[in-house]
């Protein structure tokens, strides 16, 4: 595999790759938007409505409180630069991407946790009972996801006999059956679980909301504004394609370009946008259905995604 | 030459510590912070060399010490921490120079630090039971002396040594029952004598001498359950003191454990390292669970200590495990992985101790929830704070990230595994790696959050200031060495993997790639955390280049939304008890804290309330379970046997007696 892909082709790998979450995190964040509202006998926003909202916001006034100090404006750049290194070296359209050799699953875990850090630092330095209130609960349901997530993660590195992403990726396409294993199936709900959690959908918080005693997200981020605000924005919708992807990329390997050339590239690119709408679309009709759940009951629920996460390491010794 | 570096380390020590008792006041913390740093540099220079080469400093005299004389050998394993305690150490002296602790510069701390600082040298070095147990003891009382600094004016102080002074005399008690017991049956006290007979030992004696051995290094590593001493001693100590211990002096339970199980018992059956393994995972657990509730700072520090030397058990013990399985090539996977978190640890925990002394210098407290807005008035030092605290959450590209990346894979590589006490052991070590991942990132997200971030809580933090440059450096160089090792992990893992191999006397080659990447040889895929860094470096820049293109217009300063209200007080804000109350009420069943809810009511009438005060408290499960019962029956005992000697010659006469007889039927 290494060696096969010349310099250009890996070159516009990736920066499709970046280009291709920067713009989709918005759409799809408007698709399910559009979803939600056609399911509740509304018309909604047009799908492309939060790219205008970027717009609008890169051009106001950025404002700070007046006792934070440079880690509230640092906070916003971090998750979004977090976020365009994972969207860089995932292998999202082709098994062996620029640096794939170093995409290592941990360390994208671990750099998604630099963005959640940085913007509860971000949220605790507005100096706000609303910023604290907000960064305490994304920390504790934070503090039992990602454990369930690194978990997860190991369960399914662990047939690869490496975290390396490019490589599980490659292996699971060469070894199909693989995909139907009991440690795959307990992880890809784990996963699940904390793609919800992780990103703030229904039903561990919801994004649309604006009640105070409810928010976790919106809390955090409340006084942002202007080019800030719509890093923020950016950042979150960034974070949940890439999310989706690496969840599509692991449990659905099909369609990611195994050998170089623009007809494979191609099929990747309409692979990976299906699978990402597909999943997009499904979530959007969950949090539909469901309500959201006391914040006392999150942590049962991303405990419970860590449980099902060890299991899956469990069974990962019975069937190798 | 490097023997005469070792000698030479030891006699400057003394100086340092007849320095410090003679010098006058004025000159008195330079003299004894330079020429302790003196020692260590010396300690530094043997070190390096020992790790370069791989020549053992030796140096034997037989006058020094009665019962065989001081027997010193330094070899790569040794030297590694040494290394370690040495830049620590150089970094808390210079620390000193800026720091006033209540009755520091008095002459006995000046004549016991830097005695203390030479034992934590000398201790990797010793070479036989007799002169491993004196270096040892030299460095319990000296440290319990300098935790004792400040009694008079705090009586918390005196509490916090008597749980250090019990604590440590009976880990030493039980070192001493198993250091024995293996001399008298290898037939010779020096530790070469014990590594060439314990493979002809009974099994019985190798279990016997480990557990015991084990207790006594867990308990100065501060293995839960002997812990408890932990997070009060390590608080109240002064600051460069505390940095020290916590960074320095716990790396020496690691240190032990792995010399005698490794290397002079030469491994051993499953179940030692199992029971490794559980206590490590408990510790971990335990401790960031308390870490994550702590509102004191140094206090959560601690107990994270537990935490970390819990998480290098788990690698300790994985490592054990997998040799004893015959996996020996990840055996020194997760053996390099554990001591490159020791080296870490102490990088990352000596720079926030360092730092937390400096915020309580400037505040006059540690307890967070008095704290708030420091980063604004003490930018350096809170800037080094939340380096510290990158690097202990693991975050990329700090180094903390590192080790546990490698850990990970150790135990990632052992499944799957047809071994039934690996199947049980690796997944729970998983869980707890992870699960302790994610308490770490909340603890220090609320240690610097709501100490360095927001509105100040208090007078004093609102007028806290910069503090001497001094201080700072002591931290920064610290800190700095958190970003460049994690950045360039490639500076220390072949010296670690060299002074793995030493112990374990492995000759397995590989097993980890050559150059700038971490990983294990013959699996695709490897950390670069260089490249990581510059990725995240460009990527930063590259967005906060779009934002500033987007939006020229100065940062506009406003009042903080308020719901409406025009007023903003920092008794608004989340506090440390707050942040971390959700996490208390998820782990309620574990933590079982104690609220108490005190209304008084108005005299007229009932129904209306004069004044509520609530209080609530999270006390350590073993220290309420364990050792309060354990104290109360010794109590007991003690009360018994106070009522035997009554005074009576008559009765003493019949003891003589009957000791007499006992005796000879003994020895008949």
């Amino acid at each position: 595999m290494t060696g096969a892909w010349p310099l250009p082709a890996v070159a516009a790998i990736s920066v499709l790759q970046v280009l291709g979450v920067v713009a989709g995190g918005p759409l799809l964040v408007g698709l399910m938007r559009k979803v939600r509202c056609r399911l509740e006998g509304r018309v909604g926003p047009p799908v492309h409505q939060p790219l205008l909202d970027l717009r609008k916001l890169a051009r106001r006034e950025r404002t700070r409180p007046d006792q934070a100090s440079w880690i509230f404006s640092a906070a916003p750049v971090v998750l979004v630069a977090t976020t365009l290194v994972i969207a860089l070296v995932a292998p999202l359209l082709a098994t062996d991407p620029a640096f794939g050799w170093s995409a290592d699953l941990f360390a994208l875990v671990y750099l998604l946790l630099v963005g959640s850090v940085a913007l509860a630092l971000g949220a605790l330095d507005t100096g706000t009972a609303f910023g604290g209130m907000g960064a305490s609960r994304a920390m504790t349901i934070g503090a039992l996801s990602e454990p369930a997530l690194l978990v997860a993660v190991l369960a399914l590195s662990v047939p690869a006999r490496s975290s390396n992403v490019p490589t599980i990726v490659a292996r699971s396409l060469a070894h199909p059956a693989w995909l139907a294993t009991p440690q795959r199936l307990l992880s890809l709900v784990a996963f699940l679980i904390v793609i919800v959690a992780e990103s703030g959908r229904l039903p561990v918080d919801n994004p649309s909301t604006h009640l105070e005693l409810t928010m976790v997200h919106e809390a955090m981020v409340l006084e942002y504004s202007g080019a800030d605000l719509a890093l923020v924005k950016l950042g979150e919708s960034m974070r949940l394609v890439v999310l989706l992807a690496l969840f599509a990329d692991l449990f659905v390997p099909w369609g990611v370009a195994t050998a170089p050339g623009v007809g494979h590239v191609a099929v990747a690119v309409v692979a990976i946008a299906a699978k990402v709408t597909a999943l997009g679309i499904a979530l959007a009709v969950f949090e539909v259905a469901v309500a959201k759940l006391r914040l006392f009951r999150v942590p049962e629920l991303t405990a419970g995604a860590f449980v099902l996460a060890v299991l899956a390491v469990v069974s990962a010794l019975v069937v190798p | 030459m490097t023997a005469d570096l070792l000698v030479a380390t030891t006699l400057v020590g003394l100086v340092a510590a007849a320095a410090g008792a003679a010098a006058p006041e004025r000159f008195r913390a330079r003299v004894v912070s330079a020429l302790t740093a003196a020692a260590c540099a010396c300690g530094l220079a043997v070190a390096l060399d020992v790790l370069r080469s791989g020549r053992a400093a030796v140096v034997h005299t037989g006058r020094l010490l009665p019962l065989g004389g001081l027997s010193l050998a330094l070899d790569r394993f040794g030297a590694l921490f040494v290394a370690i305690s040495a830049v620590v150490a150089i970094c808390a002296m210079v620390f000193r120079l800026g720091y006033d602790g209540h009755g520091f510069s008095s002459r006995t701390a000046s004549c016991v630090l830097p005695l203390f600082v030479t034992a934590l040298l000398l201790v990797p070095a010793a070479a036989s039971v007799t002169t491993f147990l004196f270096v040892w003891e030299l460095m319990a009382v000296t440290s319990l002396l300098l935790v004792l600094v400040d009694h008079r004016r705090r009586p918390e102080v005196a509490v916090a040594a008597q749980w250090y002074a019990v604590m440590t005399q009976f880990g030493a008690a039980a070192l001493l029952a198993g250091l024995v017991l293996l001399a008298t049956h290898a037939g010779g006290q020096s530790f070469a004598a014990i590594a060439s007979g314990s493979s002809g030992m009974p099994a019985w004696v190798r279990g016997t001498a480990f557990v015991l051995v084990a207790v006594g290094f867990g308990s100065k590593a501060g293995m839960v359950p002997l812990h408890v001493w932990l997070p009060r001693a390590h608080p109240e100590a002064p600051g460069p003191v505390s940095a020290l211990m916590s960074a320095a002096m716990v790396n020496l339970g690691v240190y032990g454990i792995v010399r005698v199980g490794d290397g002079l018992l030469g491994g051993g059956p499953a179940w030692w390292w199992l029971l490794v393994m559980g206590l490590g995972a408990l510790s971990a657990l335990f401790g960031s669970l308390h870490a994550a509730t702590s509102t004191d700072l140094k206090r959560l520090l601690a107990y994270s200590t537990t935490d970390n030397m819990g998480l290098v058990l788990l690698g300790v013990g994985a490592a054990g495990l997998f040799a004893s399985t015959g996996h020996r090539s990840l055996a020194l996977v997760a053996l390099v992985a554990a001591l490159l978190h020791v080296v870490f640890h102490a990088m990352f925990k000596g720079s926030l101790f360092l730092s937390a002394s400096s915020f309580q210098q400037a505040t006059g407290t540690r307890d967070l929830d008095r704290l708030g807005g420091l980063l604004r008035r003490m930018p350096v030092t809170g800037s080094l704070f939340l380096v510290g605290a990158g690097a202990i959450a693991a975050l990329p590209p700090l180094c903390g990230f590192v080790s546990e990346w490698l850990l990970l894979q150790a135990l990632l590589h052992g499944l799957p595994s047809s071994d039934p006490s690996l199947a049980i052991a690796l997944p729970v070590g998983v869980g707890v790696l992870a699960l302790t991942g994610g308490l770490t990132a909340l603890t220090f997200v609320k240690a610097a959050g709501i100490g360095l971030l927001g509105r100040p809580r208090g007078t004093q933090a609102a007028e806290a200031g910069e503090v001497p440059r001094s201080m700072w450096a002591g931290a920064g160089v610290l800190a700095t060495l958190c970003l460049v090792f994690g950045v360039a992990p490639s500076l220390v893992v072949p010296a670690v993997l060299d002074a793995a191999r030493a112990v374990t006397a492995s000759r397995v080659p590989g097993p980890l790639v050559r150059g700038w990447d971490v990983g294990l040889l013959g699996a695709r895929g490897v950390l670069a955390p260089g490249l990581l860094a510059l990725g995240l470096l460009v990527a930063v820049v590259l967005v906060a280049g779009v934002r500033s293109a987007l939006q020229r217009a100065a940062v506009r300063r406003t009042e903080a939304w308020g719901c409406g209200r025009e007023m903003q007080t920092a008794r608004m804000q989340y506090t440390a008890t707050s942040f971390g109350e959700p996490l208390t009420r998820v782990f309620e069943d574990v933590l079982t804290p104690a609220h108490d809810l005190d209304v008084s009511h108005v005299a007229e009438s009932r129904y209306y309330v004069e004044a509520a005060t609530f209080h609530t408290s999270l006390d350590d499960a073993f220290e309420r379970h364990g050792y309060r019962h354990a104290a109360s029956g010794l109590a007991w005992w003690g009360r018994l046997a106070r009522r035997v000697p009554n005074g009576s010659v008559h009765r003493y006469l019949a003891f003589g007696l009957a000791a007499l007889v006992v005796v000879l039927v003994v020895l008949g």
